[in-house]
């Protein structure tokens, strides 16, 4: 560790698979730059620094603090405030800081049912007392105490104030390094800065645009799950059933996933001014299903739209597997351990 | 009253007390003084009558005055009064667009006595108001020329009662009928009530007019298939159904029909009481006079022999064309009349009245035919054997009407045109029985009471109760061989079974079958029972909330021959009016698409119902065409990139008055 004149960069995680990280280490080279560039003031996945050290540091010390994974327990809320009060720009690195992702998930349903999962009812357990974790525990050598679990996870900027977003999941390498060119610009030749709460490391078109395949008005009769079908190739995905997010999610990422067949996830997050990523896709959805005709009765015309609609795999993971903490629903309300969504 | 001062927009609130329709359950004095503490209120005010003059000038004075920028009104539906205050705005020199609506009335005073909630609802829907107005940005309406054409689609009394009006007054009208003539049910009844004026004689001068006007294209056994465009810019597609007779040559001097060896039992015009040849005319006084050949009965069509018709026409060329096709026409209209009518209730449906089981029940539109001089049985009034005369008949009122298991509505023609059968018998066979078994006799209408006390004293049996059943089976000997109608005689508490030779059933006005197409078709409202919906029940009876769309006659609703001609006459003259001013100013409500940020995922193209979206292959992205949007949102919901903007409805706004609406259980932006 330096005290030098550079700037001293961050990056910590809370819930999240780690992947972020990697896609930090995945602009190659570069990161020889990066390093040059800065001082590594806190980076627990490559280099081994301890909280107190970063509590030894003043205020505002370090300069950009990539902070990936969302808000889970109380260990993450905790560093992010720390975090917050160390850093002066406080970057929300990666879909789970940006807007819950993965994790925001178990939103969906309460702690007690996610423990009941994780540690009681799950065939590769073994936990015939059903312990499950608290916060304390009493042991002949003292207290042994772990960070809460909260009931909700939350995005960064449901807990401290967050001066960039860089969406992904994780963020393509080349917006990574965009995005750190600018603020090292900024840094050394005083360029500005983009606005407070900008989100950077993106297009504001959404990933159609990007993406070659060819598109055409859209019918849709059944949806099929990536396994079902062969997609025929060069054809717009979402017309051929396959769910495809481009359309409701920032472009940004070269549409990587559709181009090889796969449809997009999403995970760049909502276009500029949409409020909830999921219900956008859902309205566009429900517009473009190809059920019955106007001859039919309604119950008749309800069951055959219901079983177009059945025919889409998990519809809240699918559409919200990225944007459940941001979204307008945010979380499901959920009676008891049940996690069935009963009226709380 | 409030005042207080703001530096931003500044919004003038105005609670209405309509009279008590809204103060009686809402506390709107208490309602106008929190307004004024709201952000961004200027003046906030609550007065008797807002819709008045005197409620008007109080907001143009407080926008000249006080510099208002935003204007709320709580009062009434917008449907009443939205356009009363926009245009108070203007006239202060306020763009009319920057004024928004709060309905206290409908939605809240007049649907609880609970004075406290609603109060309270009253301020949540004028804080969304508040909230939502300071968003709105200043619109002008878009000028559209209005096409001096009109579609008018049905040929009853109504339809023609409309094509009239306007082609009289020098506007030219598509009247599309679908049946081979023009005329509707009007044609096929023998006498009208309560004048007993012959119908036939009333309705073909005016078919004859129809057909002779300049100003009036008659289309019949045609069919709207598709409808495109707006008030004032129609483009209607119309298939016009191959007759297989040619128009130009046909002379309709009817020896084809002569000569035609075939024939059919004719379930339309003659309601199954008669035949008619394979090649015909519905009646002898058709408007046009050439026949149709009914393809799927004719013998040349079936087997390729015959051609009887075309070997006796005297026509030079021929008039009998048996390659005739299809013809779809483009009519380009600015208006579209909607006379279709009705169908008549299905009485096998009540399987207890017996009808299609014992022969000698017969139902109206049966007896009408059969009373009728050019009818079936000459105006005969005779059993199904064609030859007995009754000497007893029971009218059935409310059959399939007025039921919870079929209609609950009152069919409301079906009490007089069965007091005008009960005469008909009396005059034909004098010494007849009449029994008549009605729930209530309605007969509101000039003239109509008077024909029912003439049926009184003409010596008709009343009997007020529902018929519960009509059996053939007979109890004791004088039942044997008759008809038994048994009611509940409710004006002496009895029983009665009542033999009788002869039944009529009064079956209920219903809603053509297809009504429900029909209202998608033309893009308007059906109700449950397949009737298409006015504007306003009261005040708009003849407009629909489709723009340029308007109905009449008995598509929206049971109705007798009067009230149809002033339905036709009245959607007429709402034409007429617009073709007047030959351009109308429309709202500004449109969709839009940001040219930058649209993708060209090709989502939203195909849902437009105006075709209003058109996608450009150079630069890959697609836009509305502001002309053709009507603003009906269907894009700007489908758009998953949300960038395609409803005028009016923008995201900010709504969340804005969804906020509002919510402001005393908004939670805080975390969550635990």
């Amino acid at each position: 560790m330096t005290n030098s004149e550079k700037p001293k960069l961050a990056m910590y995680w809370s819930a999240s698979c780690g992947g972020c990280e990697i896609s930090v280490l995945n602009i190659h080279e570069k990161i020889l730059t990066v390093d040059e560039v800065f001082d590594v003031a806190f980076f627990p996945c490559i280099a081994d620094f301890k909280v107190k050290d970063v509590e030894a540091y003043p205020d505002d010390h370090i300069t950009v603090c990539l902070w990936n994974g969302a808000i889970r327990n109380s260990e993450g809320e905790e560093m992010a405030h720390l975090l917050r009060k160390k850093s002066q720009f406080m970057v929300a690195f990666g879909s789970c800081a940006y807007e819950g992702c993965i994790p925001a998930l178990s939103n969906l349903t309460s702690k007690e049912a996610t423990f009941d999962t994780v540690y009681k009812n799950n065939p590769t357990l073994d936990n015939p007392k059903g312990f499950i974790p608290t916060t304390s525990v009493q042991v002949p050598e003292g207290e042994l105490t772990i960070p809460e679990f909260y009931n909700t996870v939350k995005s960064l900027d449901q807990v401290v104030d967050v001066d960039y977003y860089l969406p992904g999941c994780p963020p393509e390498p080349h917006q990574i390094w965009a995005v750190l060119q600018v603020i090292v610009g900024a840094l050394l030749e005083g360029a500005p800065l983009p606005p407070k709460g900008s989100i950077v490391g993106v297009t504001n078109v959404a990933v159609c645009e990007e993406c070659d395949l060819k598109k055409d008005e859209k019918t849709i009769t059944r949806f099929y799950r990536p396994y079902e079908i062969v997609p025929e190739a060069s054809v717009c995905l979402l017309e051929q059933g396959l769910m495809c997010m481009g359309p409701a999610t920032r472009g940004g990422c070269g549409a990587l996933c559709p181009e090889v067949g796969i449809g997009c996830r999403g995970c760049y997050g909502p276009m500029p001014g949409v409020e909830d990523q999921g219900g956008k896709m859902l309205s566009a959805i429900a517009s473009v299903i190809g059920a019955g005709d106007e001859t039919m009765e309604d119950d008749e015309l309800e069951r055959e739209i219901q079983a177009v609609v059945d025919t889409i795999a998990d519809p809240a993971g699918t559409f919200y597997r990225f944007s459940m903490a941001h979204s307008l629903l945010q979380r499901a309300k959920v009676n008891g351990s049940n996690g069935k969504g009963e009226a709380a | 009253m409030t005042e207080k001062n703001n530096n931003q927009e500044k919004v003038g609130v105005y609670v209405c007390h309509c009279g008590t329709n809204i103060s009686k359950v809402v506390d709107v004095e208490e309602v106008a003084k929190w307004a004024g503490e709201q952000p961004n209120v200027e003046v906030s005010r609550d007065y008797k009558f807002m819709c008045s003059s005197l409620g008007q000038e109080l907001i143009e004075q407080d926008i000249k005055e006080k510099g208002l920028t935003r204007i709320v009104c709580a009062s009434c539906s917008p449907h009443m009064h939205e356009k009363t205050f926009r245009n108070a705005c203007e006239r202060a020199g306020l763009n009319p667009f920057l004024f928004e609506m709060t309905n206290i009335r409908e939605h809240d005073s007049w649907i609880t006595d609970d004075k406290h909630a609603a109060t309270e609802k009253a301020k949540s829907l004028v804080r969304g108001s508040i909230d939502r107005v300071v968003h709105h940005e200043p619109l002008d309406e878009i000028p559209v020329e209005i096409n001096p054409n009109t579609l008018v689609v049905g040929g009853g009394i109504a339809g023609i009662t409309s094509a009239l009006e306007l082609a009289d007054a020098g506007y030219h009208v598509y009247l599309v009928e679908r049946e081979p003539s023009i005329g509707g049910h009007m044609a096929q009844l023998d006498k009208t009530f309560p004048t007993l004026d012959c119908s036939a004689c009333i309705l073909t001068p005016k078919m004859v007019d129809v057909g002779q006007h300049d100003n009036i294209t008659l289309l019949t056994w045609s069919e709207v298939e598709k409808v495109d465009g707006y008030l004032g810019n129609f483009t209607v597609t119309v298939r016009k159904k191959a007759r297989f007779v040619n128009e130009e040559h046909c002379t309709g001097c009817g020896i084809c029909i002569e000569k035609c060896p075939f024939k059919e039992v004719d379930e339309v015009f003659e309601a199954g009481m008669g035949e008619r040849k394979v090649i015909y005319r519905p009646f002898p006084q058709a408007v046009p006079k050439y026949p149709v050949i009914d393809k799927e009965n004719c013998v040349y069509f079936k087997t390729g022999k015959c051609k009887a018709c075309e070997k006796f026409c005297p026509t030079e060329p021929n008039s009998i064309d048996f390659e005739q096709e299809d013809e779809m026409l483009m009519l380009d209209v600015g208006n579209i009349i909607l006379a279709t009518g009705y169908d008549l209730f299905d009485a096998k449906k009540i399987p207890q009245y017996g009808y299609g089981k014992l022969d000698n029940v017969f139902t109206s539109l049966e007896f009408e035919r059969m009373v009728n001089a050019s009818g079936p049985t000459d105006g005969k009034i005779v059993l199904r054997d064609k030859e007995s005369k009754p000497k007893s008949v029971a009218i059935v009122h409310c059959v399939g009407s007025r039921d919870e298991n079929y209609n609950k509505y009152c069919s409301k023609v079906c009490c007089m045109y069965s007091l005008k059968f009960a005469h008909l018998v009396h005059e034909r066979i004098p010494d007849a029985e009449i029994y008549d078994c009605y729930i209530d006799m309605r007969t509101p209408g000039k003239g109509y009471e008077e024909f029912y006390n003439r049926l009184l004293e003409e010596g008709t049996h009343f009997i007020r109760g529902k018929v519960a059943e009509i059996t053939d089976a007979a109890r004791i000997p004088e039942e044997e061989g008759k008809l038994i109608v048994q009611v509940e005689d409710t004006l002496i508490g009895r029983q009665r079974r009542v033999p009788v030779d002869m039944v009529i059933l009064s079956p209920a006005m219903e809603a053509r079958a297809g009504s429900k197409e029909v209202s998608q078709l033309f893009k308007m409202g059906c109700d449950f029972d397949g009737f298409f919906v006015e504007r306003h029940p009261k005040l708009d009876p003849v407009a629909t909330m489709t723009d340029g769309i308007y109905i009449a006659g008995a598509c929206q609703g049971p109705k007798d021959v009067p009230e149809s001609v002033v339905q036709g006459a009245a959607a007429a003259a709402r034409v007429a009016g617009l073709i007047s001013r030959g351009t109308v100013m429309m709202e500004p409500v449109r969709a839009s698409i940001d040219q930058d940020a649209c993708s060209g995922c090709k989502i939203c193209n195909n849902m437009c119902p105006y075709n209003a979206i058109t996608f450009h292959e150079d630069n890959e992205v697609s836009e509305v065409i502001t002309a053709l949007c009507q603003g009906c949102g269907t894009c700007v919901a489908a758009c998953p990139s949300g960038v395609i903007t409803g005028a009016h409805f923008t995201n900010e706004q709504l969340f804005s008055q969804i906020e509002g609406i919510l402001w005393d259980v908004r939670p805080e932006k975390t969550i635990a």
